[in-house]
């Protein structure tokens, strides 16, 4: 019988069936992160229950780190106990920690895949809903929250239901400037928050093997956005030769050896879906969030729309969205003035993205009054990007370079807007005072983010590239 | 854990679609690891902008200030993965939502603490919705998991589903940890075939 990726991967990493009927899989990498692994911690202490596999468990600071140039423990103070106790709980339990000073510190989602910790055809946790983004590299990856994390410590297992199995197939080639980003948004749009609900993802299709790596996790980073957990690539060539070498990667005969089975995980034809969905690409133009949800997005020369044309289920949740973003239906995204531009986050912070921004940054100024930011996700993306001269080519536009770390993302490190602000984020959510209180969130790819900086308002990447702009 | 079998509260309509944990529980409320879950949730909605009590938000009105029950839309729970959207919860007593859909993870963490996630078809949730906002507040409903049935003002009890694990799971106050801690030989011996089968996973070193 034909099998898909998601079968192939479930079915060997089965241990058993618990007595609720909850099947029991077996999480080959675990990666901690401070907010949330301190309560973890804690809880096994109280319960003396020992991490059975330390060796397998990886831990990260990365969601309260300040990102300011010397940081310290301190340099964010609603962080510094969470750091602390989180460099003494991996102490205590012999767990590999990228501290704060790590030259390989970063958020866990960058971390993981550039290390080579995650791999093809493995189970991977972590207690954040943006698990699913190392699925690019074709691994199987669940967010989770604080009682799972501790369950995972004591038994590296989780113990769960078997979801039902979704195909996403992405026809056509992306047009210039658009990203792995825009179209995900697009596919949020079109199958709404849950559209996913209770399925894991495999996206597949022309426009996702022409991908590079990083934009493949850029697209399953944002499956938790339409609710689905999981969400995942079949690997292939360009992911082997991606991962080969990373220093947590299986090496020499090892190495040949996992290349052997990895090449056997991709759907075996005619495998079953239980839902498959078809989005072309081909017509794709960069696209944007206009209001508080990340379904609710238009494409780049588009309006917010008019709320006839909502979904009626839908108007309430946009009418309040039209408040809160301070917008009228019918109103024209491009053209509209930003205080803030955001780059970084584990959506859009490797180096392929800053890449990206930088093309669109080089020799132009940031417009007066806009405050930019470029955080990369990893220290590691971070020198890259230094060593081929990106961080020169943001400051010298007028953007803030900053240590790696999720930042404005969710707030948590400190970094926030003030009221009322509008900002354009190469994030994943747009929900109210996420970014800061009142702050209005607009979600967009790098190039946007940073065709917007320069602009000053929210700007068309090809239009500005092009001059008309 | 503690065991759930049932729970007698005032029902709190809270009736939008798509209610994140961003708005449930901000992140970071305090400096500190010891945070107050109570004054958690819900923490900016409460609030008006110069940071008042705003009288409009439901779980402030008189009625609803000491809501047991929170009954909701589609999607609840939608977002981040942080537990203190559940933990919130249960620092104001509230131990039961009803809603039409849950978000994956946050119906995960509801179970994992006790809280009792109630999924109503689109009838019964129009239904019950309708007599939530007409008691208002007045007279208390009574979720009860050992006959699954919803009782309270306005009409006769409600029936609603819930997987046979998940309920023996909250009826017994089980501890997850310990469900699974009875496999570990199953464990162990998986271990050991991925060894065999596929090494390279079962060790993550650094190769440098």
């Amino acid at each position: 019988m034909p099998h898909t990726l998601f079968d192939k991967i479930w079915d060997f990493h089965l241990v058993g069936q618990r007595a609720d009927g909850r099947d029991l899989i077996y999480i080959d990498r675990h990666v901690l992160h401070e907010l949330h692994a301190h309560h973890a911690f804690a809880q096994l202490e109280k319960q003396q229950r020992p991490v059975h596999r330390p060796d397998l468990t990886f831990a990260v600071q990365d969601h309260t780190v300040a990102t300011r140039p010397g940081r310290d423990d301190d340099t964010n103070p609603s962080g510094t106990a969470f750091i602390r106790a989180m460099r003494e709980g991996t102490r205590r339990n012999g767990i590999k920690l990228f501290d704060i000073d790590d030259p390989e510190q970063g958020i866990s989602h960058v971390v993981a895949p550039e290390l080579g910790i995650v791999l093809p055809g493995a189970t991977h946790a972590v207690p954040d809903s943006h698990a699913s983004t190392v699925g690019g590299v074709g691994a199987l990856a669940f967010g989770c929250g604080t009682s799972e994390l501790a369950h995972i410590l004591v038994t590296q297992v989780m113990a769960l239901k078997r979801p039902k199995r979704m195909r996403v197939r992405l026809d056509g080639r992306l047009g210039a400037h658009v990203s792995a980003k825009d179209l995900a948004l697009r596919l949020i749009a079109e199958l709404g928050v849950a559209g996913a609900r209770g399925y894991a993802v495999e996206y597949s299709g022309a426009a996702v093997r022409a991908m590079p790596i990083e934009q493949r996790m850029t697209l399953c980073n944002l499956n938790i956005e339409m609710g689905g957990r999981s969400g995942f690539v079949a690997p292939d060539e360009a992911t082997f030769a991606w991962l080969e070498g990373r220093p947590y990667a299986p090496q020499g005969a090892m190495w040949d050896r996992a290349l052997k089975h990895w090449r056997g995980l991709a759907s075996d034809e005619g495998a079953a879906f239980d839902r498959e969905v078809v989005l072309d690409c081909e017509e794709l133009e960069p696209q944007i969030s206009w209001g508080t949800d990340p379904s609710q997005v238009v494409g780049i020369s588009g309006r917010v729309p008019d709320l006839a044309a909502i979904d009626p289920g839908r108007r309430a949740a946009a009418q309040s969205a039209f408040g809160y973003m301070g917008l009228e239906p019918g109103a024209a995204l491009a053209g509209l003035p930003v205080n803030r531009v955001f780059i970084g986050s584990c959506t859009n912070s490797r180096l392929p993205d800053l890449e990206v921004a930088a093309a669109v940054v080089r020799g132009r100024r940031v417009a007066a009054g806009v405050v930019a930011m470029v955080v990369p996700g990893s220290s590691n993306v971070k020198r890259e990007a230094e060593a081929v001269g990106l961080d020169r080519v943001f400051r010298d536009a007028g953007f803030f370079w900053g240590e790696s770390g999720c930042s404005m993302c969710a707030g948590g490190n400190g970094d926030r807007g003030q009221p009322g602000e509008r900002c354009v984020s190469t994030t994943n959510r747009n929900f109210e005072n996420r970014q800061g209180p009142k702050v209005r969130t607009h979600l967009a790819s790098p190039a946007t983010a940073a065709a917007t900086a320069i602009a000053g308002r929210i700007a068309d990447v090809r239009r500005l590239l092009s001059g008309a702009a | 854990m503690a065991p759930f079998t049932s729970h007698t509260g005032i029902a709190a309509p809270m009736l939008k679609d798509d209610i994140n944990t961003d708005q449930i529980a901000p992140i970071l409320h305090s400096r500190g690891l010891k945070e107050d879950y109570k004054a958690m949730l819900f923490m900016r909605a409460r609030q008006r902008d110069d940071g008042s009590e705003d009288p409009d938000f439901v779980l402030n009105k008189p009625q609803f200030r000491g809501a047991g029950i929170l009954v909701t839309g589609q999607n609840f729970g939608a977002g981040s993965s942080r537990e203190s959207a559940v933990w919130s919860m249960l620092a104001n007593n509230i131990r039961v939502i009803v809603a039409r859909s849950f978000a994956d993870i946050y119906r995960e963490n509801c179970l994992q603490n006790g809280v009792l996630p109630v999924v109503l078809e689109t009838a019964d949730a129009d239904a019950f919705t309708a007599r939530v906002v007409a008691a208002d507040g007045k007279a208390p409903f009574t979720v009860d998991l050992v006959t699954q049935r919803i009782s309270g003002p306005g009409g006769g009890d409600i029936a609603f589903e819930i997987a046979p694990a998940d309920r023996v799971r909250l009826l017994e106050g089980l501890d997850d940890i310990g469900l699974t801690l009875k496999h570990m030989n199953e464990i162990a011996s998986w271990e050991q075939r991925a060894a065999a089968a596929q090494p390279w996973l079962q060790g993550a070193n650094d190769s440098r």
